[in-house]
């Protein structure tokens, strides 16, 4: 009889616990060092480009400070130290989880981005969730089924193309200042958070339903598909219910595309539609030159994108049983 | 009573482009129904075409389309989603592609059940294990809750005949239903299907491959470019072929003939392509150019145990012989293969290239020793680059080789093409614009660049139309003959080896079996394991009269 094939299974899981457990492992070495890598460029970067922090954190409206205060303020913020002294005392730090001082605000780094950090994460969960359901209804509705692929491809590549900010003043112009029907800005209530999502999911979206798309069409062409419809499935359910696990693995594995999308679109949107959250104090910590704030929200989007990607692999072994056994 | 299926002069075009043009037949309940025809002829979207499910863009006309009576011309998808899986089961070729590699097999069975009956949660599960226990799966428990790529090929090829007899259809088509499978497991999924055509229900059966249908048909429908070329009952068509192609498709059964014959009707390509011949009329006994010593070969398996792939392995390859290698997957054939080509390192014992052990050589002088050793694989797609040309795939191989750039090298191309019997006009050509056979022939040019002494044929044929690989086996023993290239023939195919090698030998576990002279190890098998490979050759006997081959065992 033909018995092989069944060894994988026949173990247990307890080498495919091992398997996961090294996999994560692994990553979680590698993601110590991505926010190493990030930590230092982006210090590196800060101290080589032009501008005194020391003048733009005493420089208030007008003020003139005189060398001695400058000196002052540069011994209170240890920018009096060398430069390799400097940069190991941050890293020291930032092994105690310390992010530091905002020059700027006085307050420590990571209080100053908890207290923001709510409704920037509203608002990108919220558009995340917006642009893979826009993106899945768009893919599952239109892959294979002419016309509207053309129709639908024909958008996304549009909207995709356009900045994140000339969506978001079109959606202004439309729904606030023409219909009047939903606020300009702020951050009050749901009604607020409406447009901002829109306009971060929308370029998002557009992507993640051409990368989907095309997934799903390649998936239909599979026997599978053809075995499940000559069980007597209905076309919707095949795509729905078999075909897209298949797609989702792309967007799984476009996760991290879609943080830095989020991240990087949420300092437009929060600026535009003049919200609070992490993008408007990245926007100010950068122009006021506010090292340790950038700094600290250059490791904090860091650690951010490494636990995503670190879940990313976990989920993987969840939709594709293979890749444990394989 | 009215015929389970009846089809009159059905018509499938795609864009404009005629698949199938007129075909009709009638299936009896009870009754098995062979169509046979190469890739392309349009078999497998008239089977689909059964179901309402033609392909994407299809336009279909029919005469008449009936199933148990009824007229299925005008039925709208909802009404086939009643009749498809519930009255009419449907295997596919490959199970491994077939069922959805994200779900446990029992769930992929069930599918059919939750679709069009009302049973529960639990009397599903219960009627799976019952399914899985009636295809002949041991421990139906455990291999329902298995993803498809735990279970081994014969049993997910099983495993989908489960789902597509879980309500009982009354008819069961079978696209190349065997055709992923080794020889014995074949043989076993074969008897399958014949046991489930009962009274009351109808198989439709389809392949490329007439010896493996025999087995199973009453009647054969041959079908050539979209149209029916010969039909009656099996006995007749394998006894009595009427229609030319049919004659050809029969002849090509390489199983049948031992080397030496000419499995197909195509002409010898011209002896004028200028190779020089080193030794046209040398002994047949030649040098040996590749041997090997005890070799032995283990792998770490996924639990870290280490399993031995190959264990006290030894021959000796001869310039201008074949020796064949017979085995089902897991054998050891492959390893084995990548030893002697020292890609793999053994843990025991030696390999000797023209006398010369893989060992005792520094790296330079393996690279120029390599080039002795040429392999051609089973799909030669996948050992393409998809965007080289002809031109470049050879040309990079001459390169190698030590062809400089330029006009010689363009010439010696050509020259190589012509080898294979393909012209100049092939140079531009890229891979997914090559039929099979074509690719194989290319992938044989390119193995020949090297000028080598030894080719290993990994299951050059097994991917291919019997027709076409009758032309693949034919070409090659004409080049051993004009070039006296030595070939190891390694296929799970015992027909194809009989009629490819010299010598055989039968591998299993890692181990030679037996060995010995193609025609003793065939005629007269010493070892139970050879003597069930043999009994597992689709042939092309008869009921009535079984034709004389040189394999009646």
């Amino acid at each position: 009889m033909t018995a092989g094939g069944a060894t994988a299974t026949g173990l247990g899981g307890h080498p495919a616990a091992v398997a996961i457990a090294k996999r994560i492992g692994v990553r979680l070495i590698a993601g110590v060092g991505v926010l190493w890598g990030a930590a230092t460029l982006s210090f590196i970067a800060l101290h080589v480009t032009a501008g005194d922090a020391a003048l733009s954190t005493v420089a208030g409206q007008g003020a003139n400070p005189t060398k001695e205060v400058l000196d002052q303020v540069r011994r209170d913020l240890g920018l009096d130290q060398p430069l390799y002294r400097q940069y190991l005392d941050y890293l020291g730090r930032l092994l105690h989880g310390d992010l530091g001082r905002s020059y700027q605000q006085r307050i420590s780094v990571s209080q100053a981005i908890g207290e923001q950090l709510g409704q920037t994460v509203q608002l990108a969960v919220a558009a995340a969730a917006v642009a893979v359901l826009l993106a899945i209804a768009a893919a599952v509705l239109t892959a294979r089924r002419r016309p509207w692929r053309s129709i639908a491809s024909g958008v996304e590549l549009t909207l995709s193309a356009t900045p994140t900010f000339v969506i978001g003043i079109v959606l202004l112009i439309v729904f606030s200042f023409t219909l009047k029907v939903l606020p300009v800005s702020g951050n009050d209530g749901p009604r607020a958070l409406i447009l901002p999502t829109l306009t971060l999911a929308l370029p998002i979206g557009a992507v993640l339903a051409q990368v989907l798309r095309a997934e799903l069409e390649e998936v239909l062409e599979q026997p599978f598909i053809l075995t499940a419809r000559t069980r007597g499935m209905r076309d919707t359910s095949v795509r729905v219910r078999r075909a897209l696990r298949h797609a989702l693995v792309q967007i799984v594995t476009m996760s991290g595309f879609v943080v830095g999308g989020l991240l990087g679109g949420a300092v437009i949107t929060e600026t535009l539609f003049v919200r609070q959250g992490v993008g408007q104090l990245m926007l100010s910590a950068v122009t006021t030159k506010d090292i340790p704030m950038v700094l600290g929200l250059v490791v904090f989007a860091a650690f951010v994108y490494v636990m995503v990607n670190l879940l990313v692999d976990i989920a993987y072994t969840l939709i594709d049983p293979r890749l444990v056994t394989r | 009573m009215t015929s389970l299926l009846e089809v009159a002069g059905l018509k499938v075009a795609f864009n404009g482009t005629s698949v199938v043009d007129g075909v009709s037949f009638t299936l009896e309940r009870g009754e098995c129904l062979a169509l046979v025809g190469e890739s392309g002829s349009g078999k497998s979207v008239t089977t689909r075409t059964l179901v309402g499910l033609p392909g994407y863009g299809a336009r279909v006309h029919a005469d008449r389309l009936r199933f148990d009576g009824t007229d299925v011309t005008g039925f709208t998808d909802r009404t086939w989603r009643r009749v498809r899986g519930a009255r009419i089961g449907f295997v596919l070729q490959d199970a491994m592609a077939s069922l959805d590699p994200l779900r446990p097999v029992g769930r992929e069975i069930a599918d059919p059940l939750a679709l069009h009956t009302t049973m529960n949660r639990a009397a599903r599960a219960a009627r799976v294990r019952e399914l899985l226990d009636s295809v002949g799966v041991p421990e139906p428990e455990v291999r329902a809750a298995q993803y498809p790529h735990q279970l081994s090929g014969g049993l997910r090829q099983r495993a989908l005949i489960a789902s597509a007899i879980a309500c009982e259809p009354e008819l069961l088509l079978a696209d190349e239903p065997t055709t992923a499978l080794d020889a014995t497991v074949a043989l076993q999924v074969l008897d399958l299907l014949g046991s489930l055509k009962g009274n009351h229900s109808g198989l439709l059966v389809v392949s490329h491959d007439l010896a493996v249908v025999a087995r199973l048909a009453d009647r054969v429908a041959v079908m050539k470019s979209g149209r029916i070329v010969e039909t009656g009952t099996t006995d007749a068509v394998l006894q009595d072929p009427q229609h030319p192609y049919t004659k050809a498709l029969l002849a090509a059964v390489p199983s049948a003939h031992a080397k030496g014959t000419r499995l197909s009707a195509v002409e010898r390509p011209a002896a004028s392509a200028s190779v020089q011949d080193p030794n046209p009329a040398s002994e047949p006994d030649g040098k040996p150019v590749l041997a090997a010593v005890g070799l032995r070969k283990s792998f770490p398996g996924p639990d870290g145990v280490a399993r031995v792939a190959v264990k006290d392995v030894s021959l000796t390859l001869r310039a201008g012989e074949t020796l064949g290698i017979v085995g089902e997957s897991g054998s050891g054939k492959s390893t084995t293969a990548r030893l002697l080509l020292g890609m793999e390192t053994p843990d025991a014992g030696e390999v000797l290239v023209d006398g010369t052990a893989w060992t005792a050589l520094t790296p330079e002088q393996r690279r120029a020793h390599r080039r002795r050793l040429q392999i051609v694989y089973q799909d030669p797609l996948s050992s393409f680059d998809p965007r080289y040309t002809v031109d470049r795939v050879i040309g990079e191989a001459l390169g190698v080789a030590g062809y400089p750039r330029g006009a010689r090298r363009r010439d010696r191309t050509v020259e190589l093409l012509e080898m294979v019997a393909l012209d100049a006009g092939y140079l531009r050509r890229r891979p997914l614009e090559l039929s099979g056979g074509q690719r194989q022939r290319v992938a044989i040019a390119r193995a020949l660049a090297a000028e080598p002494e030894v080719i290993v044929c990994d299951e050059p044929v097994s991917a291919l139309d019997v027709s076409v690989q009758a032309q693949i086996l034919d070409l090659l023993a004409d080049l051993q003959e004009r070039l006296r290239v030595a070939y190891l023939f390694i296929s799970h195919d015992l027909g194809v080896v009989y009629h490819a090698s010299d010598r055989v030998m039968v591998m299993r576990d890692g181990t030679v079996l037996e060995s010995g002279d193609v025609r003793n190890v065939f005629t007269d098998p010493q070892h139970d394991y050879t003597r069930e490979l043999l009994a597992a050759i689709p042939r092309l006997t008869t009921r009535a009269a079984p034709p004389p081959t040189p394999l009646g065992v």
